[in-house]
């Protein structure tokens, strides 16, 4: 007989509203890290500065529990959920909803929604957020959160190659990407890249690109390879921390590939700033 | 490079002509909120030939919506936002006298000539860098659009506000200006 894990509503919402507060309050260790390694590699005075200045502001966001960024983000949420879980008292997405009302609230965190593009009155409590669900066989249930700031969301880019524009194609639509993004996402800047799938599911793969760890190397060779290329070329664009001109524009691209049609050869780069902002709870794991 | 220039709100024109490109400017005095729905509305009425709901000649617009203020903290966290949103209302503003923007990232042509035109500058603050930001700010009051949340105009009392001169008033640009050095292609 199958194993049954019960996860209550309630639960949900209080773990979703203490990751909003946890990301936007403490940055994570790889970040910090990466912040420490940028400020050696770089060799523009004022760049190497920014640096200082933002490894400062993770410390003073830390012991104020104020947000790393004003811009607190839309609220993107990533679940696992095991084939084995029940959710009790409720229904998973209202409680996560619940739980992004909650955090936003309770930590003073910015309403940054708006009910519809065109009309844009805000919700007044950052909700909805945006769900992506996925069965997984584990026998859990595994929420994360991350909160994605509005100005580097918008220089992101999706484009439908053909497969003959092939490997060097898709790196040079990347680093065209960064190019044109200049000063305005905040750099140093971590660059998701899902290549293959479909149009929607290129930019969800960008996007899941990023909740990599820095630091944690891809499982395919060549994937670190083609990553390590694109950093490369992205850095000797010369826009530097903050665009003010330096070696680290990008402190990591990520990608993950699926495969595709034999007509398509679908790139979305998702552009994130160094307020880089994701918590994770697995929830019913044994 | 490394000097820091001190500088009072209101800004006259002679306190801008001296800046130049790469300058760090700490900033002490009034200056005034607005990001993408206060600007639509500024210029709306500017279109209108109506009263603004504050004197623009002379003073800084900075680009920011703040996260709320916790009990007893004058504002929440209050770094930059994106400037470029701003650029397609910025020339109407500069034309009734705003002397400088603070905001992040690139301007287009079209507002770094009128910046020349009208004698104003633009500055950057360090996006991201928003609780930082936030304790160079000492007051702050809604003064018009309250119902918009995090997009109100605010006066905000600064001390010290740390920003560096991107664009100067001869028409110079920091970012163009710091690829060319760093770029390796």
């Amino acid at each position: 007989m199958a194993i049954r894990t019960a996860i209550s509503a309630s639960e949900i919402i209080e773990k979703v509203s203490l990751l909003c507060m946890d990301a936007n309050f403490n940055v994570n260790q790889d970040i910090i890290a990466a912040l420490r390694d940028s400020y050696e590699t770089e060799v523009s005075p004022v760049a190497k500065e920014v640096f200082a200045e933002l490894l400062e502001n993770a410390k003073i966001a830390h012991e104020c529990q104020m947000p790393i960024c004003q811009d607190t983000g839309v609220a993107v949420v990533f679940v696992e959920i095991g084939e084995g879980v029940e959710i009790t008292g409720g229904r998973l997405c209202d409680a996560i909803n619940e739980g992004v009302r909650k955090g936003y609230r309770e930590g003073y965190l910015r309403k940054s929604i708006v009910r519809d593009p065109l009309d844009r009155v805000n919700t007044g409590d950052n909700t909805p957020a945006l769900i992506h669900t996925e069965f997984v066989p584990e026998n859990h249930l595994k929420i994360t959160v991350m909160a994605k700031g509005g100005g580097c969301e918008n220089m992101s880019r999706i484009a439908m190659l053909t497969p003959a524009d092939g490997r060097e194609g898709v790196i040079n639509f990347v680093v065209e990407t960064v190019r044109i993004a200049k000063a305005n996402p905040c750099p140093p800047i971590i660059v998701g890249v899902g290549i293959g799938g479909t149009f929607d599911y290129a930019a969800l793969l960008a996007k899941k690109a990023l909740l990599r760890p820095l630091g944690i190397k891809h499982h395919e060779s060549d994937t670190v390879k083609l990553e390590a290329e694109m950093l490369d070329r992205i850095n000797n664009l010369g826009i530097g921390a903050q665009g003010l001109g330096g070696w680290v524009t990008a402190m990591a691209v990520h990608i993950e590939r699926y495969p595709c049609h034999i007509a398509s050869l679908p790139v979305a780069v998702n552009i994130e700033c160094h307020a880089h902002r994701v918590k994770t709870v697995i929830l019913g794991s044994h | 490079m490394s000097t820091i220039l001190p500088i009072k709100t209101p800004l006259m024109e002679s306190d801008v002509t001296n800046l130049r490109i790469g300058d760090k400017v700490a900033i002490s005095g009034i200056i005034y909120t607005a990001r993408d729905a206060a600007h639509k509305r500024l210029v709306d009425l500017i279109l209108r030939n109506a009263e603004l709901p504050f004197d623009i000649r002379n003073q800084i617009i900075y680009y920011v919506g703040p996260s709320p203020a916790r009990p007893g903290r004058p504002i929440g966290s209050c770094g930059p936002t994106t400037s470029q949103r701003m650029d397609v209302y910025t020339p109407q503003l500069l034309a009734r006298g705003l002397r400088a923007t603070i905001g992040k990232g690139n301007r287009s042509e079209t507002v770094i000539e009128a910046m020349k035109r009208y004698k104003a500058v633009y500055f950057a603050a360090t996006g991201g860098a928003a609780a930082l930001l936030a304790r160079a700010v000492k007051n702050a009051e809604v003064i018009a659009y309250e119902e918009l949340g995090a997009e109100a105009i605010m006066r905000l009392e600064v001390e010290s506000f740390p920003v560096v001169v991107v664009n100067d008033v001869y028409g110079n640009d920091l970012y163009r200006e710091g690829i060319t050095k760093y770029r390796r292609e």
